[in-house]
């Protein structure tokens, strides 16, 4: 129904002021949210206890929906397993996918011992796992790339602690509430990861690209030597993250870095392992990623 | 899928002497917008943006559907919830969510005679305008993320528009069936 171009109510003094409210509420609503947007650009850590009191309040919903989705996501891999050649060929690509992991894992473990012995005296500390979750949900409508996951503040989790899947690194712990957490996945912008290859310990940065790639930028300037289908592990500079988890594969090479495809799939990694910041002490405030405050590294 | 569900439920039910629930009249619209707030997070751990906003669609479509069901400043509580789940700066759907409802009821003040085409075509708009604010919000906190990037997004939120200006087509005649007995 088309409504009246005369928007006056008639003479009645209450439905005007009410008209009248209305709008000018409207317009207070933009204004206050323009002001929430500054004050959360400037403190953005401002409204994370409230997001947190969200995610815990939903997080049974959050849990059921995360079953039903890992189900629905073995429906069909098995129908597709049958449909191609049988379960058995499912199972064996993703051993060998795992194989591959654990070969690049060896590659840097040895690269690391050789480096170790030619630096005797760096003590390191065995980092332990905190705990394993289940990623319940992520924010897929916005461009952040934040998941959610089941346990919090209950478990023992605390911000900046890094999370990881079998098949490598996932992000890092956000902000925690009693029971969820919110981790910053790798992929997301504002992400920084240090790694190195993992055949040679050629040093970089890894940043989010936001869509489900990293960007890989060479500490060192020069002739650029990655190559495609290079391993990534995380180099540990920094305390952050501990050194040699596999992160990514070189997709294309750029003049000054690379684009890298992650290995670990964060939708197909039901279950993740939160882990202790590795190091004792953040030694290097350049290589630490930007958020990340030191004190929580050292906080073990 | 529910519509004939719905429809026999009705057919079948005495209407005489029956008026919709004010409960559920009233309430419908917020909550399904605050459902559809929560549900893109639910549905699949995603590594690009490539849900729609669905809480933003089903917004709009309320408001396009039943013009002044939800008030103007609508936006601010719904928004607020919003932010709760998006991830984005906090007040980012506070804000985009109060301009749109602003302008939606110009345009509806501008275009009263509307067909489902012009709708769609100003959902569009105010969808792709929505995402790339919500892209720069995003930015100026930190996470960057290429144009391309959110070109899918886009022609995904303006396919699936339709779908969810029907499903609250639905839940309109679910929130008007006429369940309270009048004496």
């Amino acid at each position: 129904m088309a409504a009246p171009v005369n928007r006056r109510f008639g003479s009645s003094r209450k439905a005007q002021y009410s008209t009248f409210f209305g709008y000018a509420a409207g317009v207070l609503g933009a204004i206050l949210g323009a002001v929430l947007v500054i004050v959360s650009l400037v403190n953005p850590d401002a409204f994370s206890g409230l997001r947190s009191w969200a995610a815990d309040a939903a997080s049974p919903a959050a849990g059921v929906t995360a079953e039903a989705r890992s189900a629905g996501g073995n429906a069909v891999s098995i129908v597709s397993g049958f449909l191609q050649t049988g379960s058995r060929n499912a199972k064996m690509q993703r051993e060998l996918a795992e194989a591959k992991v654990r070969l690049v894992e060896a590659d840097a473990v040895r690269e690391e011992n050789r480096r170790l012995k030619r630096l005797l005296g760096l003590s390191e500390e065995n980092a332990g796992t905190v705990t394993a979750a289940r990623m319940t949900g992520s924010t897929s409508a916005g461009t952040r790339r934040i998941a959610t996951l089941d346990s919090g503040r209950d478990k023992g989790i605390a911000p900046g602690m890094p999370v990881r899947a079998p098949l490598g690194l996932v992000g890092r712990i956000l902000d925690v509430g009693a029971t969820s957490a919110h981790v910053l996945l790798i992929t997301d912008g504002e992400s920084l990861v240090p790694v190195r290859r993992a055949r040679d310990g050629v040093p970089a940065f890894a940043q989010g690209n936001g869509d489900g790639t990293l960007r890989i930028r060479l500490i060192n300037l020069g002739i650029n030597p990655l190559k495609k289908g290079d391993m990534l592990v995380t180099s540990g500079s920094g305390g952050l993250y501990r050194p040699d988890t596999p992160i990514a594969m070189v997709d294309r090479v750029l003049r000054d870095g690379a684009i890298a495809r992650v290995l670990s799939n964060p939708g197909d990694a039901d279950y993740v392992l939160v882990e202790r910041a590795w190091a004792q002490v953040a030694p290097a405030p350049t290589a630490a990623p930007s958020t990340a405050p030191p004190t929580e590294a050292a906080a073990r | 899928m529910f519509d004939g569900l719905f429809a026999r439920g009705e057919s079948e039910k005495p209407r005489i002497n029956r008026a919709p629930s004010p409960v559920l009249a009233r309430g419908v619209p917020w909550l399904t917008v605050m459902l559809c707030s929560m549900v893109p997070g639910w549905l699949l751990i995603a590594s690009a943006p490539v849900l729609p906003p669905f809480g933003f669609l089903a917004f709009v479509a309320w408001v396009q559907l039943r013009p002044g069901l939800l008030p103007i400043w609508a936006g601010l509580p719904l928004g607020l919830f919003d932010d709760l789940f998006n991830g984005q700066p906090f007040g980012s759907s506070v804000l985009l969510w109060s301009l749109s409802s602003n302008l939606l009821d110009y345009v509806e003040r501008k275009l009263p005679w509307r067909n489902f085409l012009t709708e769609w075509l100003v959902a569009t708009a105010l969808i792709a305008a929505y995402l790339l604010a919500g892209a720069l919000l995003a930015h100026l906190d930190g996470g960057a993320a290429t144009a391309s990037v959110l070109a899918p997004q886009i022609v995904i939120a303006t396919l699936a528009y339709p779908i969810v200006a029907r499903a609250v087509g639905t839940a309109d005649r679910f929130r008007l069936r006429p369940i309270m007995v009048v004496r």
